[in-house]
Protein backbone atom coordinates (compact mmCIF):
# COMPACT_ATOMS: atom_id res chain seq x y z
CA UNK A 1 0.00 0.00 0.00
CA UNK A 2 2.81 2.38 0.91
CA UNK A 3 4.50 1.64 -2.42
CA UNK A 4 1.21 2.42 -4.17
CA UNK A 5 0.94 5.64 -2.22
CA UNK A 6 4.33 6.78 -3.52
CA UNK A 7 3.39 5.58 -7.02
CA UNK A 8 6.04 2.86 -6.99
CA UNK A 9 8.79 5.49 -6.85
CA UNK A 10 10.95 3.91 -4.16
CA UNK A 11 13.80 5.98 -2.69
CA UNK A 12 16.28 3.33 -3.97
CA UNK A 13 18.76 3.95 -1.16
CA UNK A 14 18.62 2.74 2.43
CA UNK A 15 20.06 6.01 3.78
CA UNK A 16 17.61 8.06 1.74
CA UNK A 17 14.70 5.94 2.99
CA UNK A 18 15.76 6.53 6.60
CA UNK A 19 16.19 10.27 6.00
CA UNK A 20 12.79 10.60 4.33
CA UNK A 21 11.03 8.60 7.03
CA UNK A 22 12.82 10.73 9.63
CA UNK A 23 11.58 13.93 7.98
CA UNK A 24 8.06 12.52 7.69
CA UNK A 25 7.93 11.51 11.37
CA UNK A 26 9.44 14.81 12.56
CA UNK A 27 6.96 16.85 10.52
CA UNK A 28 3.98 14.65 11.39
CA UNK A 29 4.64 14.98 15.13
CA UNK A 30 6.31 18.40 15.09
CA UNK A 31 3.90 20.03 17.60
CA UNK A 32 4.65 17.24 20.09
CA UNK A 33 8.36 16.70 19.38
CA UNK A 34 9.43 20.34 19.06
CA UNK A 35 7.30 22.55 21.27
CA UNK A 36 7.44 26.29 20.82
CA UNK A 37 6.21 28.83 18.33
CA UNK A 38 9.44 29.12 16.40
CA UNK A 39 9.83 25.36 15.91
CA UNK A 40 6.26 25.02 14.68
CA UNK A 41 6.75 27.96 12.35
CA UNK A 42 9.90 26.32 10.95
CA UNK A 43 8.06 23.00 10.47
CA UNK A 44 5.18 24.70 8.61
CA UNK A 45 7.64 26.63 6.42
CA UNK A 46 9.42 23.36 5.61
CA UNK A 47 6.09 21.75 4.57
CA UNK A 48 5.21 24.68 2.29
CA UNK A 49 8.68 24.82 0.74
CA UNK A 50 8.74 21.07 0.12
CA UNK A 51 5.61 21.51 -1.99
CA UNK A 52 6.92 24.66 -3.68
CA UNK A 53 10.31 23.09 -4.49
CA UNK A 54 8.69 19.83 -5.67
CA UNK A 55 6.43 21.80 -8.01
CA UNK A 56 9.52 23.57 -9.38
CA UNK A 57 11.25 20.21 -9.78
CA UNK A 58 8.39 19.12 -12.04
CA UNK A 59 9.34 22.02 -14.29
CA UNK A 60 13.11 22.12 -14.00
CA UNK A 61 14.07 18.56 -13.12
CA UNK A 62 11.51 16.60 -15.10
CA UNK A 63 10.78 18.86 -18.07
CA UNK A 64 14.06 20.76 -18.35
CA UNK A 65 12.41 24.19 -18.30
CA UNK A 66 14.17 27.01 -16.45
CA UNK A 67 11.63 29.50 -15.15
CA UNK A 68 12.13 32.53 -12.92
CA UNK A 69 8.42 33.10 -12.46
CA UNK A 70 7.78 30.35 -9.94
CA UNK A 71 7.59 32.64 -6.93
CA UNK A 72 5.19 34.83 -8.90
CA UNK A 73 2.78 31.87 -9.00
CA UNK A 74 3.50 31.25 -5.31
CA UNK A 75 2.47 34.88 -4.76
CA UNK A 76 -0.72 34.45 -6.81
CA UNK A 77 -1.89 31.78 -4.36
CA UNK A 78 -0.89 33.81 -1.32
CA UNK A 79 -2.49 37.04 -2.53
CA UNK A 80 -5.58 35.06 -3.63
CA UNK A 81 -6.18 33.95 -0.05
CA UNK A 82 -5.33 37.39 1.35
CA UNK A 83 -7.62 39.31 -0.99
CA UNK A 84 -10.49 36.84 -0.60
CA UNK A 85 -10.12 36.94 3.19
CA UNK A 86 -10.22 40.74 3.16
CA UNK A 87 -13.06 41.18 0.68
CA UNK A 88 -15.25 38.27 1.77
CA UNK A 89 -16.53 37.45 5.22
CA UNK A 90 -14.09 35.75 7.56
CA UNK A 91 -14.55 32.01 7.05
CA UNK A 92 -13.67 28.86 5.17
CA UNK A 93 -15.41 30.14 2.03
CA UNK A 94 -12.86 32.92 1.68
CA UNK A 95 -9.96 30.48 2.00
CA UNK A 96 -11.51 28.13 -0.53
CA UNK A 97 -12.34 30.85 -3.05
CA UNK A 98 -8.96 32.55 -2.63
CA UNK A 99 -7.06 29.30 -3.04
CA UNK A 100 -9.04 28.28 -6.11
CA UNK A 101 -8.77 31.74 -7.69
CA UNK A 102 -5.01 31.85 -7.06
CA UNK A 103 -4.43 28.41 -8.57
CA UNK A 104 -6.63 29.21 -11.56
CA UNK A 105 -4.94 32.56 -12.18
CA UNK A 106 -1.52 30.89 -11.95
CA UNK A 107 -2.51 28.16 -14.41
CA UNK A 108 -3.99 30.68 -16.87
CA UNK A 109 -0.95 32.99 -16.76
CA UNK A 110 1.40 29.97 -17.09
CA UNK A 111 -0.68 28.85 -20.09
CA UNK A 112 -0.38 32.23 -21.79
CA UNK A 113 3.37 32.52 -21.09
CA UNK A 114 3.87 28.93 -22.24
CA UNK A 115 1.91 29.32 -25.42
CA UNK A 116 3.89 32.39 -26.44
CA UNK A 117 7.33 31.41 -25.29
CA UNK A 118 7.76 27.65 -24.91
CA UNK A 119 8.37 27.33 -28.64
CA UNK A 120 11.52 29.42 -28.32
CA UNK A 121 14.86 28.30 -26.94
CA UNK A 122 15.11 27.60 -23.22
CA UNK A 123 17.20 30.70 -22.47
CA UNK A 124 14.56 32.99 -24.02
CA UNK A 125 11.82 31.33 -22.00
CA UNK A 126 13.85 31.92 -18.83
CA UNK A 127 14.29 35.60 -19.77
CA UNK A 128 10.59 36.04 -20.53
CA UNK A 129 9.58 34.52 -17.17
CA UNK A 130 12.09 36.80 -15.45
CA UNK A 131 10.59 39.84 -17.16
CA UNK A 132 6.99 38.85 -16.35
CA UNK A 133 7.85 38.07 -12.71
CA UNK A 134 9.64 41.41 -12.31
CA UNK A 135 6.71 43.26 -13.88
CA UNK A 136 4.24 41.56 -11.51
CA UNK A 137 6.44 42.32 -8.48
CA UNK A 138 6.54 46.00 -9.47
CA UNK A 139 2.79 45.99 -10.09
CA UNK A 140 2.05 44.49 -6.67
CA UNK A 141 4.29 47.09 -5.09
CA UNK A 142 2.61 49.95 -6.96
CA UNK A 143 -1.02 48.87 -6.54
CA UNK A 144 -0.84 49.50 -2.81
CA UNK A 145 -4.57 50.21 -2.46
CA UNK A 146 -5.30 46.66 -3.54
CA UNK A 147 -2.19 44.77 -2.46
CA UNK A 148 -0.91 46.82 0.45
CA UNK A 149 2.22 47.64 -1.53
CA UNK A 150 5.53 46.92 0.21
CA UNK A 151 3.73 46.67 3.57
CA UNK A 152 1.65 43.74 2.40
CA UNK A 153 -1.71 42.65 3.78
CA UNK A 154 -2.86 41.21 7.08
CA UNK A 155 -6.24 39.51 7.34
CA UNK A 156 -8.31 37.17 9.44
CA UNK A 157 -8.64 33.46 8.88
CA UNK A 158 -11.31 31.16 10.40
CA UNK A 159 -11.16 31.19 14.19
CA UNK A 160 -10.62 27.39 14.23
CA UNK A 161 -7.15 28.01 12.77
CA UNK A 162 -6.01 30.64 15.27
CA UNK A 163 -4.39 30.28 18.72
CA UNK A 164 -7.60 31.63 20.30
CA UNK A 165 -9.39 28.38 19.45
CA UNK A 166 -8.63 25.80 22.17
CA UNK A 167 -9.47 22.12 22.19
CA UNK A 168 -7.69 20.62 25.19
CA UNK A 169 -4.44 18.80 25.90
CA UNK A 170 -2.81 15.78 24.23
CA UNK A 171 0.47 14.35 25.65
CA UNK A 172 0.93 17.53 27.63
CA UNK A 173 0.60 19.76 24.57
CA UNK A 174 -2.25 22.27 24.40
CA UNK A 175 -4.12 21.69 21.18
CA UNK A 176 -5.25 24.99 19.73
CA UNK A 177 -6.18 26.40 16.35
CA UNK A 178 -2.53 27.07 15.53
CA UNK A 179 -1.83 23.34 15.72
CA UNK A 180 -4.92 22.60 13.64
CA UNK A 181 -3.62 25.16 11.15
CA UNK A 182 -0.27 23.33 11.12
CA UNK A 183 -1.96 20.01 10.38
CA UNK A 184 -4.01 21.62 7.61
CA UNK A 185 -0.71 22.77 6.04
CA UNK A 186 1.04 19.44 6.72
CA UNK A 187 -1.64 17.11 5.34
CA UNK A 188 -2.40 19.29 2.32
CA UNK A 189 1.30 19.52 1.44
CA UNK A 190 1.67 15.76 1.93
CA UNK A 191 -1.33 15.01 -0.28
CA UNK A 192 -0.16 17.41 -3.01
CA UNK A 193 3.37 16.01 -2.86
CA UNK A 194 1.91 12.52 -3.41
CA UNK A 195 -0.09 13.90 -6.35
CA UNK A 196 3.14 15.28 -7.83
CA UNK A 197 4.81 11.88 -7.32
CA UNK A 198 1.87 10.28 -9.15
CA UNK A 199 2.22 12.77 -12.01
CA UNK A 200 5.94 12.23 -12.54
CA UNK A 201 5.54 8.45 -12.39
CA UNK A 202 2.67 8.40 -14.88
CA UNK A 203 3.11 8.05 -18.67
CA UNK A 204 2.75 11.86 -18.76
CA UNK A 205 5.83 12.10 -16.52
CA UNK A 206 7.77 9.77 -18.82
CA UNK A 207 6.93 12.01 -21.77
CA UNK A 208 8.20 15.03 -19.82
CA UNK A 209 11.46 13.22 -19.09
CA UNK A 210 11.74 12.25 -22.74
CA UNK A 211 11.24 15.89 -23.74
CA UNK A 212 13.88 17.01 -21.25
CA UNK A 213 16.37 14.57 -22.75
CA UNK A 214 15.64 15.14 -26.42
CA UNK A 215 12.67 17.22 -27.51
CA UNK A 216 13.16 16.52 -31.23
CA UNK A 217 13.10 12.78 -30.58
CA UNK A 218 9.99 13.08 -28.44
CA UNK A 219 8.32 15.02 -31.24
CA UNK A 220 9.44 12.36 -33.75
CA UNK A 221 7.64 9.62 -31.85
CA UNK A 222 4.46 11.65 -31.90
CA UNK A 223 4.35 13.89 -28.82
CA UNK A 224 3.48 17.56 -29.24
CA UNK A 225 6.31 19.02 -27.22
CA UNK A 226 4.81 22.50 -26.81
CA UNK A 227 1.54 21.05 -25.54
CA UNK A 228 3.29 18.86 -22.98
CA UNK A 229 5.62 21.65 -21.86
CA UNK A 230 2.69 24.01 -21.47
CA UNK A 231 0.73 21.41 -19.49
CA UNK A 232 3.70 20.84 -17.18
CA UNK A 233 4.12 24.59 -16.78
CA UNK A 234 0.42 25.04 -15.85
CA UNK A 235 0.47 22.14 -13.38
CA UNK A 236 3.64 23.38 -11.78
CA UNK A 237 2.26 26.93 -11.51
CA UNK A 238 -1.02 25.73 -9.97
CA UNK A 239 0.89 23.65 -7.41
CA UNK A 240 3.10 26.63 -6.55
CA UNK A 241 -0.03 28.75 -6.09
CA UNK A 242 -1.51 26.14 -3.75
CA UNK A 243 1.73 26.23 -1.74
CA UNK A 244 1.39 30.02 -1.64
CA UNK A 245 -2.18 29.77 -0.38
CA UNK A 246 -1.11 27.44 2.43
CA UNK A 247 1.70 29.80 3.36
CA UNK A 248 -0.76 32.71 3.48
CA UNK A 249 -3.14 30.70 5.66
CA UNK A 250 -0.26 29.88 7.99
CA UNK A 251 1.27 33.38 8.20
CA UNK A 252 -1.98 35.41 8.12
CA UNK A 253 0.12 37.96 6.25
CA UNK A 254 1.34 38.39 2.68
CA UNK A 255 3.87 40.82 1.34
CA UNK A 256 6.27 41.00 -1.59
CA UNK A 257 9.16 39.86 0.60
CA UNK A 258 7.46 36.70 1.84
CA UNK A 259 6.03 35.49 -1.47
CA UNK A 260 7.20 37.35 -4.57
CA UNK A 261 10.83 38.25 -4.04
CA UNK A 262 13.59 37.11 -6.38
CA UNK A 263 15.48 36.02 -3.29
CA UNK A 264 12.89 33.28 -2.69
CA UNK A 265 13.21 32.24 -6.32
CA UNK A 266 16.95 31.77 -5.88
CA UNK A 267 16.34 29.86 -2.64
CA UNK A 268 13.96 27.50 -4.47
CA UNK A 269 16.49 27.01 -7.25
CA UNK A 270 19.18 26.17 -4.71
CA UNK A 271 16.91 23.77 -2.84
CA UNK A 272 16.17 21.84 -6.05
CA UNK A 273 19.85 21.69 -7.01
CA UNK A 274 21.06 20.71 -3.53
CA UNK A 275 18.37 18.06 -3.07
CA UNK A 276 18.74 16.61 -6.55
CA UNK A 277 16.91 17.60 -9.71
CA UNK A 278 14.36 15.28 -11.26
CA UNK A 279 13.92 13.17 -8.13
CA UNK A 280 11.04 14.80 -6.17
CA UNK A 281 12.58 13.44 -2.96
CA UNK A 282 15.35 15.97 -3.50
CA UNK A 283 12.76 18.68 -2.82
CA UNK A 284 12.20 17.20 0.64
CA UNK A 285 15.87 17.13 1.62
CA UNK A 286 16.69 20.43 -0.08
CA UNK A 287 13.86 22.28 1.65
CA UNK A 288 14.59 20.73 5.07
CA UNK A 289 18.31 21.56 4.95
CA UNK A 290 17.80 25.06 3.57
CA UNK A 291 15.01 26.15 5.90
CA UNK A 292 16.78 24.70 8.94
CA UNK A 293 19.98 26.49 7.94
CA UNK A 294 18.09 29.75 7.44
CA UNK A 295 16.46 29.45 10.87
CA UNK A 296 19.10 27.86 13.06
CA UNK A 297 22.55 28.39 11.53
CA UNK A 298 22.91 31.71 13.36
CA UNK A 299 22.12 30.04 16.72
CA UNK A 300 24.54 27.22 15.99
CA UNK A 301 27.28 29.67 15.09
CA UNK A 302 26.60 31.75 18.18
CA UNK A 303 27.02 28.63 20.33
CA UNK A 304 30.19 27.70 18.44
CA UNK A 305 31.62 31.21 18.91
CA UNK A 306 30.87 31.00 22.63
CA UNK A 307 32.61 27.64 22.98
CA UNK A 308 35.71 28.81 21.10
CA UNK A 309 35.88 32.28 22.69
CA UNK A 310 39.43 31.72 23.97
CA UNK A 311 40.82 30.68 20.59
CA UNK A 312 42.17 33.13 18.01
CA UNK A 313 40.27 33.87 14.74
CA UNK A 314 37.68 31.08 15.12
CA UNK A 315 35.20 33.08 17.23
CA UNK A 316 35.35 35.88 14.64
CA UNK A 317 34.70 33.39 11.85
CA UNK A 318 31.79 31.90 13.78
CA UNK A 319 30.25 35.29 14.51
CA UNK A 320 26.47 34.83 13.96
CA UNK A 321 26.48 37.89 11.68
CA UNK A 322 28.59 35.92 9.20
CA UNK A 323 25.92 33.25 8.77
CA UNK A 324 25.24 34.13 5.13
CA UNK A 325 28.92 33.59 4.29
CA UNK A 326 28.82 30.10 5.83
CA UNK A 327 25.54 29.36 4.12
CA UNK A 328 27.18 30.29 0.81
CA UNK A 329 30.22 28.13 1.55
CA UNK A 330 27.94 25.21 2.47
CA UNK A 331 26.14 25.50 -0.85
CA UNK A 332 29.30 25.75 -2.90
CA UNK A 333 30.65 22.64 -1.17
CA UNK A 334 27.41 20.72 -1.58
CA UNK A 335 27.16 21.54 -5.29
CA UNK A 336 30.86 20.64 -5.71
CA UNK A 337 30.63 17.32 -3.88
CA UNK A 338 27.06 16.41 -4.88
CA UNK A 339 26.69 17.57 -8.50
CA UNK A 340 23.63 15.32 -8.88
CA UNK A 341 22.25 16.54 -5.57
CA UNK A 342 22.02 14.67 -2.31
CA UNK A 343 19.45 12.21 -3.63
CA UNK A 344 21.47 11.52 -6.79
CA UNK A 345 24.57 10.94 -4.69
CA UNK A 346 22.80 8.61 -2.26
CA UNK A 347 21.25 6.63 -5.09
CA UNK A 348 24.57 6.17 -6.85
CA UNK A 349 26.23 4.69 -3.74
CA UNK A 350 26.92 0.98 -4.19
CA UNK B 1 0.06 -2.47 -58.78
CA UNK B 2 -1.44 -0.85 -55.66
CA UNK B 3 -0.84 2.78 -54.76
CA UNK B 4 2.55 3.26 -53.04
CA UNK B 5 2.54 3.88 -49.29
CA UNK B 6 4.94 6.79 -49.78
CA UNK B 7 5.81 8.97 -52.74
CA UNK B 8 8.30 11.82 -52.87
CA UNK B 9 7.82 14.31 -55.67
CA UNK B 10 10.55 16.89 -56.32
CA UNK B 11 11.51 17.29 -52.65
CA UNK B 12 14.04 20.05 -52.02
CA UNK B 13 15.71 20.47 -48.62
CA UNK B 14 18.24 23.07 -47.57
CA UNK B 15 20.27 22.92 -44.38
CA UNK B 16 21.50 26.42 -43.71
CA UNK B 17 23.13 27.65 -46.91
CA UNK B 18 23.64 24.13 -48.29
CA UNK B 19 21.28 22.60 -50.83
CA UNK B 20 21.18 18.97 -49.74
CA UNK B 21 18.17 17.51 -51.57
CA UNK B 22 17.76 18.96 -55.07
CA UNK B 23 14.45 17.49 -56.20
CA UNK B 24 14.19 13.96 -54.88
CA UNK B 25 11.43 11.81 -56.37
CA UNK B 26 10.77 8.12 -55.73
CA UNK B 27 8.11 5.76 -54.45
CA UNK B 28 8.02 3.22 -51.61
CA UNK B 29 5.72 0.31 -52.53
CA UNK B 30 3.32 -1.00 -49.90
CA UNK B 31 4.46 -4.13 -48.02
CA UNK B 32 8.00 -4.09 -49.40
CA UNK B 33 11.46 -3.12 -48.18
CA UNK B 34 12.98 -0.28 -50.17
CA UNK B 35 16.68 0.30 -49.64
CA UNK B 36 17.99 3.84 -50.00
CA UNK B 37 21.62 3.48 -51.09
CA UNK B 38 24.45 5.75 -52.16
CA UNK B 39 27.85 7.05 -51.14
CA UNK B 40 28.35 9.00 -47.90
CA UNK B 41 26.99 12.54 -47.92
CA UNK B 42 24.61 12.18 -50.89
CA UNK B 43 21.49 13.02 -48.82
CA UNK B 44 20.11 9.64 -47.67
CA UNK B 45 19.75 10.55 -43.99
CA UNK B 46 18.44 14.00 -44.95
CA UNK B 47 15.79 12.28 -47.08
CA UNK B 48 14.57 10.23 -44.10
CA UNK B 49 14.65 13.25 -41.78
CA UNK B 50 12.76 15.32 -44.35
CA UNK B 51 10.06 12.65 -44.65
CA UNK B 52 9.80 12.67 -40.85
CA UNK B 53 9.70 16.47 -40.80
CA UNK B 54 12.89 16.93 -38.79
CA UNK B 55 14.22 19.00 -41.69
CA UNK B 56 11.59 21.09 -43.47
CA UNK B 57 11.14 20.51 -47.21
CA UNK B 58 11.51 23.82 -49.05
CA UNK B 59 9.66 22.48 -52.06
CA UNK B 60 8.02 19.31 -53.35
CA UNK B 61 5.40 16.92 -52.04
CA UNK B 62 5.63 14.02 -49.62
CA UNK B 63 2.59 11.81 -50.11
CA UNK B 64 1.72 9.31 -47.38
CA UNK B 65 -1.06 7.13 -48.76
CA UNK B 66 -1.83 9.93 -51.20
CA UNK B 67 -2.03 12.66 -48.54
CA UNK B 68 0.57 15.43 -48.70
CA UNK B 69 2.32 15.60 -45.32
CA UNK B 70 5.17 17.89 -46.39
CA UNK B 71 3.92 20.75 -44.21
CA UNK B 72 2.52 18.65 -41.34
CA UNK B 73 4.14 18.96 -37.88
CA UNK B 74 6.56 16.20 -36.89
CA UNK B 75 4.26 14.83 -34.19
CA UNK B 76 1.39 14.53 -36.70
CA UNK B 77 3.53 12.44 -39.05
CA UNK B 78 4.40 10.09 -36.21
CA UNK B 79 0.72 10.09 -35.22
CA UNK B 80 -0.18 9.04 -38.76
CA UNK B 81 1.86 5.88 -38.35
CA UNK B 82 5.36 6.73 -39.49
CA UNK B 83 7.92 5.02 -37.24
CA UNK B 84 11.45 6.45 -37.33
CA UNK B 85 14.67 4.78 -36.22
CA UNK B 86 17.38 7.46 -36.41
CA UNK B 87 21.04 6.81 -37.08
CA UNK B 88 21.99 7.93 -33.55
CA UNK B 89 19.37 5.53 -32.07
CA UNK B 90 17.66 8.38 -30.23
CA UNK B 91 16.72 6.39 -27.17
CA UNK B 92 15.91 8.16 -23.90
CA UNK B 93 18.78 7.11 -21.70
CA UNK B 94 17.29 8.41 -18.41
CA UNK B 95 14.19 6.26 -18.86
CA UNK B 96 14.01 2.50 -18.40
CA UNK B 97 13.71 0.13 -21.35
CA UNK B 98 10.09 -0.41 -20.35
CA UNK B 99 9.35 3.33 -20.25
CA UNK B 100 11.01 3.78 -23.66
CA UNK B 101 8.73 1.08 -25.07
CA UNK B 102 5.59 2.43 -23.40
CA UNK B 103 6.32 5.89 -24.80
CA UNK B 104 6.56 4.45 -28.29
CA UNK B 105 3.18 2.69 -28.09
CA UNK B 106 1.15 5.77 -28.93
CA UNK B 107 -2.24 4.20 -29.57
CA UNK B 108 -2.63 2.58 -26.13
CA UNK B 109 -0.91 0.25 -23.68
CA UNK B 110 1.90 -1.91 -25.07
CA UNK B 111 0.27 -5.06 -26.40
CA UNK B 112 1.38 -8.19 -24.48
CA UNK B 113 1.68 -10.43 -27.54
CA UNK B 114 3.71 -7.82 -29.38
CA UNK B 115 5.99 -7.38 -26.38
CA UNK B 116 6.61 -11.14 -26.26
CA UNK B 117 7.38 -11.11 -29.95
CA UNK B 118 9.89 -8.29 -29.42
CA UNK B 119 11.44 -10.16 -26.48
CA UNK B 120 11.90 -13.20 -28.75
CA UNK B 121 13.46 -11.03 -31.48
CA UNK B 122 15.65 -9.03 -29.07
CA UNK B 123 16.29 -11.17 -25.93
CA UNK B 124 18.40 -8.52 -24.10
CA UNK B 125 15.32 -6.30 -23.84
CA UNK B 126 13.66 -8.84 -21.53
CA UNK B 127 16.81 -9.03 -19.37
CA UNK B 128 17.17 -5.26 -19.03
CA UNK B 129 13.44 -4.40 -19.09
CA UNK B 130 13.57 -2.36 -15.90
CA UNK B 131 17.10 -0.98 -16.34
CA UNK B 132 17.88 2.55 -17.45
CA UNK B 133 18.38 2.55 -21.21
CA UNK B 134 21.55 4.62 -20.80
CA UNK B 135 23.24 1.58 -19.21
CA UNK B 136 22.75 -0.64 -22.29
CA UNK B 137 25.58 -1.49 -24.69
CA UNK B 138 25.65 0.04 -28.17
CA UNK B 139 24.08 -3.04 -29.75
CA UNK B 140 21.38 -3.27 -27.10
CA UNK B 141 20.57 0.41 -27.57
CA UNK B 142 20.14 -0.20 -31.30
CA UNK B 143 17.87 -3.17 -30.54
CA UNK B 144 15.80 -0.94 -28.26
CA UNK B 145 15.67 1.76 -30.91
CA UNK B 146 14.30 -0.65 -33.52
CA UNK B 147 12.03 -2.42 -31.03
CA UNK B 148 10.59 0.95 -30.11
CA UNK B 149 9.63 1.59 -33.73
CA UNK B 150 8.04 -1.88 -33.75
CA UNK B 151 6.16 -1.32 -30.47
CA UNK B 152 2.98 -1.09 -32.50
CA UNK B 153 2.06 -1.63 -36.10
CA UNK B 154 3.09 1.31 -38.30
CA UNK B 155 2.06 2.24 -41.78
CA UNK B 156 5.65 2.95 -42.69
CA UNK B 157 9.03 2.38 -41.05
CA UNK B 158 11.95 4.72 -41.73
CA UNK B 159 15.16 3.05 -40.56
CA UNK B 160 18.55 4.75 -40.79
CA UNK B 161 21.60 2.48 -40.81
CA UNK B 162 20.42 -0.07 -38.24
CA UNK B 163 23.63 -2.12 -38.33
CA UNK B 164 26.16 0.71 -38.24
CA UNK B 165 29.08 -0.08 -35.93
CA UNK B 166 27.56 -3.30 -34.57
CA UNK B 167 29.29 -6.63 -33.96
CA UNK B 168 28.46 -9.39 -36.53
CA UNK B 169 26.42 -11.43 -34.02
CA UNK B 170 24.23 -8.43 -33.25
CA UNK B 171 23.92 -7.62 -36.95
CA UNK B 172 22.46 -11.08 -37.57
CA UNK B 173 20.00 -10.61 -34.67
CA UNK B 174 18.99 -7.31 -36.20
CA UNK B 175 18.59 -8.78 -39.69
CA UNK B 176 16.50 -11.63 -38.25
CA UNK B 177 14.15 -9.20 -36.52
CA UNK B 178 13.81 -7.02 -39.62
CA UNK B 179 13.10 -10.13 -41.72
CA UNK B 180 10.26 -11.01 -39.36
CA UNK B 181 8.92 -7.48 -39.65
CA UNK B 182 9.11 -7.77 -43.43
CA UNK B 183 7.32 -11.14 -43.30
CA UNK B 184 4.43 -9.41 -41.51
CA UNK B 185 3.97 -7.25 -44.61
CA UNK B 186 5.50 -4.05 -43.23
CA UNK B 187 6.42 -1.19 -45.56
CA UNK B 188 10.00 -0.13 -44.88
CA UNK B 189 12.33 2.51 -46.25
CA UNK B 190 15.84 1.82 -45.01
CA UNK B 191 19.24 3.44 -45.40
CA UNK B 192 21.99 0.84 -45.12
CA UNK B 193 25.69 1.04 -45.96
CA UNK B 194 26.32 -2.69 -45.47
CA UNK B 195 25.41 -4.06 -48.87
CA UNK B 196 25.10 -7.68 -47.74
CA UNK B 197 22.48 -6.58 -45.20
CA UNK B 198 20.76 -4.46 -47.85
CA UNK B 199 20.73 -7.40 -50.25
CA UNK B 200 19.37 -9.77 -47.58
CA UNK B 201 16.41 -7.50 -46.77
CA UNK B 202 15.72 -5.28 -49.77
CA UNK B 203 13.04 -5.78 -52.43
CA UNK B 204 13.58 -2.52 -54.23
CA UNK B 205 16.45 -0.06 -54.41
CA UNK B 206 16.68 3.69 -54.73
CA UNK B 207 20.21 4.99 -55.37
CA UNK B 208 21.02 8.63 -54.65
CA UNK B 209 23.94 10.82 -55.67
CA UNK B 210 24.51 14.48 -54.93
CA UNK B 211 20.99 15.13 -53.65
CA UNK B 212 19.05 13.44 -56.47
CA UNK B 213 17.86 9.94 -57.28
CA UNK B 214 20.06 8.42 -59.97
CA UNK B 215 18.61 4.92 -60.25
CA UNK B 216 15.63 2.89 -59.06
CA UNK B 217 14.98 -0.78 -59.62
CA UNK B 218 14.78 -4.13 -57.90
CA UNK B 219 17.43 -5.50 -55.58
CA UNK B 220 17.75 -8.55 -57.84
CA UNK B 221 18.65 -6.30 -60.80
CA UNK B 222 21.28 -4.39 -58.81
CA UNK B 223 22.74 -7.49 -57.18
CA UNK B 224 23.20 -9.11 -60.57
CA UNK B 225 25.00 -6.15 -62.13
CA UNK B 226 28.44 -5.56 -60.63
CA UNK B 227 29.30 -2.80 -63.09
CA UNK B 228 26.17 -0.88 -62.10
CA UNK B 229 27.00 -1.23 -58.40
CA UNK B 230 30.48 0.18 -58.97
CA UNK B 231 29.19 2.97 -61.16
CA UNK B 232 26.38 3.98 -58.81
CA UNK B 233 27.89 3.45 -55.41
CA UNK B 234 31.54 2.63 -55.80
CA UNK B 235 31.02 -0.90 -54.48
CA UNK B 236 30.30 -4.38 -55.65
CA UNK B 237 28.46 -7.27 -54.13
CA UNK B 238 31.59 -9.40 -54.40
CA UNK B 239 33.43 -6.95 -52.18
CA UNK B 240 31.02 -7.71 -49.32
Amino acid sequence: MLVNLISGDRPRSAILTVLLLGVLVCLAFAPFLFPGVRALDTAATICVFILLVASYDLLLGYTGIVSFAHTMFFGFGAYGVALASIHMERGWDALFVGTLAGALAAAVVAFVIGLFSLRVRAIFFAMITLAVASAVAVLVSQLFQLTGGEDGLTYQIPRELTPAFRLGEVFGVRINGRILNYYLVFFTCLALFLVLLRIVNSPFGSVLEAIRENDFRAEAIGYRVVAYRTAASCLSAAMAALAGSLYAIWLRYVGPDTTLSFEIMLDVLLMVVIGGMGTMYGAVLGAVIFVLAQNYLQNLMGAGAGLTADLPLIPQLLDPNRWLMWLGILFILSVYFFPTGIVGRLRSRK
Amino acid sequence: MSEPILALDGVVTDIGQYHILKGVSFEVPRGQVTMLLGRNGVGKTTTLRTIMGLWPARAGRILLDGEDIARAPVSNRAGQGVGFVPEDMGIFSDLTVEENMILAARSGPLDGARRDWLFAAFPPLRTFWRSEAGNLSGGQKQMLSIARAMAEERRLYLIDEPTKGLAPAIVSTMVGALRELKAQGASILMVEQNFSVARALGDRVVVMDDGVVVWTGTMAELAADTARQERLMGLSVEAH
